[in-house]
């Protein structure tokens, strides 16, 4: 009778572990490689000791030179850039849209049934995602030259593949019913498209366009450091010439203009979805 | 009225005359703006001639000055880990402080604002300021980058932590638990796997933005693409290039490996 109650008793004192020896070796493992990578890169980086020392100084003495902010000097030019720069992203985005609904199109399974057709789609958007708009604006300064011609097509290259990935997943979820009561009807491939597939992605359509728009409008705040037109521009010149009072006004045009955006995007989607 | 209304009734698809009017507006605003903005076919066409020769000078990459390249990527890499590690670290209390389930809303406030700042300038503009205010190099890139980081991290891990459930948080505190022993044992084990995806998202997206600052001079292999750039060193250029965009992809392979391990 005592036997196996103290047979039970020591199975229950038996110590539990939430995890097996070769989880805990493995959690181990990725805490080491976390450590080690974090050692390495404090090692090796290449941090000036002097600078590193006097940096909370000189970022008190920088926003010191930047108090008050240059008001006066925010109209006209702050403000035509200002304007240069939305108009950028605005354009920027349509461009990508007209780019980007072929390209959805054929990377779509459902829409277009060739596999190499939408391996070479899912390709080109890839290689758009992969390449920063700031790197986008590079090349197209070099094609178009200076000013806000590069910033829009910048703008537009680098949206392509945000958009048209999602505009393609967005369309592989489409329901085929009516597209098969149209294509029963005798309908052309446009009216499919129109009436069949149009309907069901518009809700996601009008999603992906405003929140790239809003991601655009901050992008297209920084392409006039290389030279692509818009904000960056007057942002640039005013730190070159030391006029801190100046680079404030412009940060906080910015910071205003992104803060709006981000406002009037969440209303309409509100509204609309 | 009733017989307009019965026809359009009868008409199948009838046309939508709102969203019509909308595409032109929009067709008008973009040959408002390419006119503000001096896009014409003039320029397009021999914007695309340009292209062209560009592309044709990018052609082979060049990779003779492999060592330069290499010395980029892996300063980028730093900046990448670094700016990661201690953005984390930062976000780990801000999230807490800016959850409006746990935090008192004289804290939460003020908190939820600073972190929105941190988001709302783009990380090449922060930057240029940190280039200005200490200096070129890896630490200005660091510096950026972590301010990048505790905008978007602090401001998920707080969305991941206002959405736990309470009745842990309650049974911890009633067995008369302190504040840390709460975190640790209420808070953490509900958001612990979600922070670890946020934390390898924010890893892959520094990866991507470190090797850009080096454009504005705060380290990485930026500054050697701007400097390729400047000198019209096209085929280098395209060789530098190539080895963003195959890191960028390897670290997404590596990063999806992960998260499929993990699941």
């Amino acid at each position: 009778m005592s036997a196996p109650s103290i047979a039970g008793s020591a199975a229950l004192a038996r110590e539990w572990h939430r995890h097996t020896p070769a989880e805990r070796i493995g959690r181990w493992l990725v805490w080491l490689a976390i450590v080690a990578a974090l050692v390495w890169a404090v090692r090796t980086v290449e941090i000036i000791p002097e600078f590193l020392h006097d940096a909370p100084e000189q970022m008190a003495d920088l926003l010191v030179r930047m108090w008050p902010p240059d008001l006066a000097h925010y109209y006209p030019s702050v403000h035509a850039a200002l304007v240069e720069t939305l108009h950028i992203a605005t354009l920027g985005t349509l461009f990508s849209f007209i780019l980007a609904i072929p390209l959805a199109l054929l990377a779509a399974r459902n829409v277009c049934r060739n596999p190499v057709l939408n391996g070479l789609a899912q390709l080109l958007l890839v290689s758009s995602r992969s390449v920063n708009s700031l790197v986008w604006a590079l090349i197209f300064v070099a094609v178009f030259g200076p000013g806000a011609a590069a910033g829009t097509f910048a703008i537009a290259f680098r949206s392509v593949g945000f958009v048209g990935k999602l505009l393609a997943e967005a369309l592989e979820e489409t329901n085929p019913g009516p597209l098969e009561a149209l294509k029963a009807a005798g309908a052309p491939w446009g009216s499919l498209m129109l009436k069949g597939v149009w309907p069901q992605v518009q809700p996601a359509f009008w999603g992906i366009a405003l929140f790239r728009w809003d991601i655009n409008v901050r992008e297209s705040a920084v392409l006039g450091l290389v030279g692509a037109g818009g904000i960056g521009v007057v942002l640039d010149d005013a730190i070159n010439f030391f006029q801190w009072e100046r680079v404030a006004t412009v940060l906080l045009a910015i910071l205003a203009v992104v803060i709006v955006a981000e406002i009037v995007v969440t209303r309409i989607r509100a509204r609309l979805i | 009225m009733s017989a307009t209304a019965n026809q359009a009734a009868r008409q199948a698809f009838a046309p939508n005359w709102a969203a019509r009017a909308g595409l032109v507006a929009l067709a008008l605003y973009a040959v408002y703006a390419m006119a503000q903005l001096d896009i014409t076919w003039a320029r397009l066409a021999t914007g695309f001639g340009e292209a062209g020769r560009f592309l044709a000078r990018m052609w082979p990459p060049n990779f003779a000055r492999w060592e330069l390249l290499v010395e980029g990527l892996l300063e980028s890499i730093q900046i990448a880990l670094l700016s990661s590690a201690l953005g984390i670290l930062l976000s780990l209390p801000l999230g807490l402080m800016a959850a409006r389930n746990l935090s008192p809303a004289v804290l939460a406030m003020p908190t939820r604002a600073f972190v929105a700042l941190c988001r709302s300038l783009h990380y090449v503009i922060v930057a240029i300021l940190f280039v200005k205010a200490i200096g070129f190099g890896a630490l200005a890139g660091v510096a950026a980058l972590t301010i990048a980081s505790m905008g978007f991290i602090a401001k998920l891990f707080a969305e991941a932590i206002e959405e736990i459930s309470m009745k842990q948080v309650e049974a911890i505190r009633a067995t008369g638990a302190g504040l840390g022993a709460v975190l640790l044992y209420g808070v953490l084990p509900q958001v612990a796997s979600r922070f670890t995806g946020f934390c390898l998202y924010q890893l892959d997206s520094n990866l991507r933005n470190s090797t850009l600052v080096g454009i504005v001079g705060a380290g990485g292999i930026g500054g050697t693409l701007f400097a390729a750039f400047k000198r019209f060193d096209y085929d280098f250029v395209a060789a530098i290039l190539l080895s963003i965009i195959a890191l960028i992809f390897l670290a997404e392979v590596v990063s999806g490996r992960i998260r499929a391990a993990m699941r």
